[in-house]
């Protein structure tokens, strides 16, 4: 039977499609996470996967919904990734499935599912994770280059899964604190930024490896915009009001406030601009209110690095914004054809 | 000279399928031997039978008169006899039957007295009152009966009009065909238009997928002694609605609620300029239209259709449809209905008739969540928000649903034509706006009769007053008539004081005062929504 109704045409185009698309825009980042830091990333990812789709089937059979078209419609997967991606790749495997499990279970399916959810679910996961579990979720390894030992995968999973290094290794040979905490806790014990930026883990744009993500990831960015899957204002806006409140006061104090480079590529600003804080669900839709949005995750995630007690302020930053919201969207209505303003 | 082209916000793209029709040009149809005319082929009051069972007419001859200023009426497309006038079932959404007049055809077609009308010699309103006598109506598919837009309106001078050869939607292609054989008469229609409203400046938009029209419509321009603007705009749905085109065109929005001729404008189809030219110049009233058959017919084109002949008829003229096929759509795929019974006649506003089958239109996955990806607002050209209409259609948040201005919704199609997760979101607006209008028409009966009530009331106490008068006045000595009559008035004054004060605190609804294009609409509307119940019920 067709449509019951006109219009009897339609786009090919279906929830699945576009979140298989932003998947696929999440491969070259992947790949590049593998090269910098090892193939343990791999091991979160289908440890998240999984329990992503476990826990989907679960409460949707609670829930007495139909499995078929919403595990199939991949946006568990796309928040089981985009968690994985946020988390340390040597993360025990136990917070992987705490954080993946808080995030489908709590931040999705109980507020209604699939486009039901007011706050991200990736990022609500992240933050409980940094909440309950701070030294897990800040045990980084080093990137391969400039890590002390190098783990095998096999190594790796020992770790991941029994916390067992191989004989005669620490935890200290293995990781390293981010260079956004390390620039928090140097700046406190004032060096100065030229000092810092010396360090071996700072690297040309960012930091070491991790701006190779960062480049990957806004590669993965560009297919998206290009695929139309996301419009171009919540990164536009989010990377743009970072690099402008960090050039600012780079301009008036570059010892004590790192320039717009640094904090566009390092850390999960990259991610958060194309993957996080474009998901459709927990973000406004009008396009003005997308630029609030994006330019409000900018300021606070600045603010946060900057002034905060964590290192990276993205996730706190589009949870903050979600709660705005509502707000954002019933003030920024574009004029309808036909009306005056 | 048009130095540039405005744009509307969103719109679609959808595939065209014009090529299957548009290569052949217009084919007469053989004259079939029974004919349905529905008397309500237009929007407006219903036209007034003039005819009786057994009577003989001509060609042209006018079968029923036209009723209060909006209405049309309705002509023999051949001669014959009338053998019934009964209740049948018409090309509507609403799949109900409707009141026709049959004819069966006499095999000899023979006309009525033909006479072009000296219309310069003529007082405009008799030239518009001849035109309200011709049955001519909107050809794009609204049927709005033309010599209303017609009527020069000293409030509102039109200075600029439109002839709307955009035809924006997929499939259809009679407008183009029409244009490429007969421009020299469709100019010459907007000519006389022109003539009518005094409008200053004419222009032609029709979209650039179509170059052929476009330059037989130049050349025709160029032979004619009307200064006419033949406008290429761009290929995009809905490009061809009078407001978009009007703002593609001009860069005017016509504000909500009101009408083109309000800003000046009046926009007519180029089907609509020709049956003009037809009746002025060769005393032709609307007895046949240009009707786009395609789909899944073994021979699409268009063709040169008698009004009342049935569209299975017409299909077969056009070879007939696929064994596979599951309905005729009349109309485009976006905004179109589908047929209640292929035994349906053309009427006016057949424009294009589809054969459908599941592979032209697959069948629509189940509706998902809305994922709030905004894709809808992207292509609104409206510039709502239809998720939040749909959010707030779904929850009958009706209130809120109106003030996100669902009433501007033209419920074009492009919002469910990109959702992705499929939800029909059209059918969600229609609803809810026949919901409104129902709530206010319940709203307003209800204090109509309060009011009524009111004035009962008024009345009875006034009785008694006047009672009490009179034995007063005879217990006095009836000397004082005067201050009874006083006394009289003032009662009825403070009645009708009373009832104005009631009539003045219910609350104006936006429905009320609508022009008559929106109140067709609605009852368009309503028609729908029984049609959605009934199927709901099956
Ligand atoms: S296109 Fe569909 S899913 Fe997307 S916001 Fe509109 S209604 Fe929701
Ligand atoms: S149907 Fe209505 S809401 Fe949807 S795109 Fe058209 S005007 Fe906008």
């Amino acid at each position: 039977m067709m449509a019951m109704a006109s219009p009897y045409l339609s786009e090919q185009t279906s929830v699945s499609m576009i979140m298989r698309k932003v998947l696929l825009a999440l491969v070259p980042g992947i790949a590049a996470y593998v090269w910098v830091y090892g193939s343990g990333i791999l091991v979160s990812l289908l440890l998240a996967s999984v329990t992503a789709l476990v826990s989907e089937a679960v409460m949707l059979k609670l829930r007495g919904r139909p499995l078929r078209p919403f595990l199939l419609d991949g946006s568990a997967l796309v928040t089981a990734w985009l968690l994985a991606l946020a988390l340390p790749p040597i993360a025990p495997w136990w917070l992987v499935v705490v954080g993946t499990l808080f995030a489908i279970v709590v931040a999705k399916q109980l507020y209604g599912g699939l486009g039901y959810n007011p706050f991200n679910p990736a990022m609500v996961g992240y933050a409980v994770l940094l909440i309950s579990f701070p030294v897990a979720m800040t045990q980084w390894p080093a990137p391969l280059e400039l890590a002390q030992a190098k783990l095998s995968l096999l190594d790796q999973l020992r770790y991941i899964f029994g916390r067992v290094l191989p004989s005669g290794l620490t935890v200290d040979a293995i990781s390293s604190a981010t260079p956004l905490d390390t620039l928090k806790t140097q700046l406190k014990l004032h060096h100065g930024m030229a000092d810092i930026m010396a360090a071996p883990m700072f690297g040309t744009l960012g930091t070491k490896g991790g701006e190779i993500v960062a480049g990957a990831y806004l590669l993965g960015g560009v297919y998206l915009l290009w695929q139309r899957i996301i419009t171009w204002h919540v990164p536009v806006a989010f990377l743009g009001m970072l690099a402008l409140l960090a050039s600012g006061c780079h301009l008036i104090d570059a010892d004590r406030y790192a320039g717009p480079l640094f904090h566009l590529f390092s850390g999960a600003a990259m991610l958060c601009a194309f993957f996080i804080a474009t998901d459709p669900v927990s973000g406004p839709t009008t396009p003005k209110g997308k630029l609030i949005f994006g330019a409000g995750i900018g300021i606070l995630t600045w603010v946060i690095r900057t002034w905060g007690g964590y290192p990276d302020g993205v996730a706190f930053a589009v949870l903050l914004m979600n709660i705005c919201v509502p707000l954002i969207d019933a003030y920024t209505q574009p004029r309808v054809f036909g009306h005056e303003k | 000279m048009i130095e540039k082209l405005f744009k509307f916000h969103g719109g679609v793209h959808p595939p065209e399928h014009k090529a299957e029709s548009a290569a052949t040009p217009i084919r007469p149809v053989p004259m079939p031997a029974r004919l349905v005319l529905p008397l309500r082929q237009h929007i407006g009051n219903v036209a007034k039978v003039k005819v009786a069972v057994g009577d003989h007419v001509l060609k042209g001859q006018q079968l029923a008169a036209p009723e209060g200023m909006i209405s049309a009426a309705v002509h023999a497309p051949t001669s014959g006899t009338v053998v019934a006038i009964d209740e049948q079932l018409i090309p509507h959404v609403s799949g109900l039957p409707d009141l026709c007049i049959t004819l069966q055809a006499d095999g000899e077609d023979r006309w009525i007295e033909r006479e072009p009308l000296d219309y310069e010699d003529m007082e405009k309103t008799a030239v518009i009152e001849a035109l309200r006598q011709a049955g001519v109506v909107g050809l794009g598919g609204a049927t709005f009966p033309t010599h209303v837009k017609l009527r020069a309106d000293p409030r509102h001078p039109v200075k600029t009009l439109i002839l709307n050869g955009a035809e924006c939607e997929p499939f259809i292609t009679c407008d183009d065909r029409l244009m490429r054989e007969r421009a020299d008469e469709i100019i010459r229609g907007l000519q006389i238009m022109a003539y009518l409203l005094d409008a200053e400046c004419c222009l032609v938009g029709i979209e650039d997928n179509k170059p052929e029209a476009a330059q037989a419509m130049r050349t025709a321009c160029a032979r004619s002694a009307v200064p006419v603007e033949v406008v290429l705009v761009p290929t995009l749905y809905p490009g061809g609605g009078a407001k978009q085109l009007i703002k593609v065109l001009t860069g005017w929005e016509v504000p909500s609620g009101k009408l083109p001729s309000e800003i000046g404008v009046q926009c007519f189809n180029v089907a609509t300029a020709y049956a003009v030219h037809r009746f002025i110049d060769h005393g032709e009233p609307v007895i046949s239209r240009i009707v786009t058959v395609t789909g899944k017919v073994a021979r699409p084109g268009n063709f040169e259709v008698p009004l009342g002949m049935a569209i299975e008829t017409l299909v077969q003229a056009a070879g007939g449809a696929a064994p596979d096929i599951d309905g005729f759509i009349m109309g485009g795929p976006m905004m179109g209905f589908k047929l209640p019974s292929p035994r349906v006649p053309v009427v006016k506003a057949t424009n294009c008739i589809i054969a459908a089958s599941p592979d032209l239109f697959p069948p629509q996955p189940l509706p998902m969540p809305c994922i709030r990806c905004a894709r809808c607002a992207d292509v609104c050209p409206a510039n709502l928000q239809p998720q939040e209409l749909y959010w707030f259609a779904k929850s009958q948040n009706f209130e809120k649903a109106r003030d996100y201005h669902l009433f501007d919704c033209i419920e074009c199609g492009c919002c469910s034509y990109v959702c992705p997760s499929h939800i029909p979101l059209v059918q969600y607006y229609r609803y809810a706006k026949s919901e409104i209008i129902a709530l206010d028409r319940a709203k307003q009966a209800a204090n109509l009769a309060r009011e009524r009530n009111q004035l009962r009331l008024a009345r009875i106490e006034r009785e008694k007053q006047e009672r009490q008068a009179r034995h007063a006045q005879k217990a006095m000595g009836a000397k004082t008539d005067t201050a009874a009559d006083e006394a009289k008035k003032a009662i009825i004054a403070a009645a009708i004081e009373r009832a104005k004060a009631q009539k003045a605190a219910v609350t104006p609804q936006n429905t009320d005062h609508l022009p008559p294009e929106a109140q067709a609409e609605i009852a368009r509307i309503e028609a729908r929504r029984s049609q959605a119940m009934e199927q709901q019920k099956e």
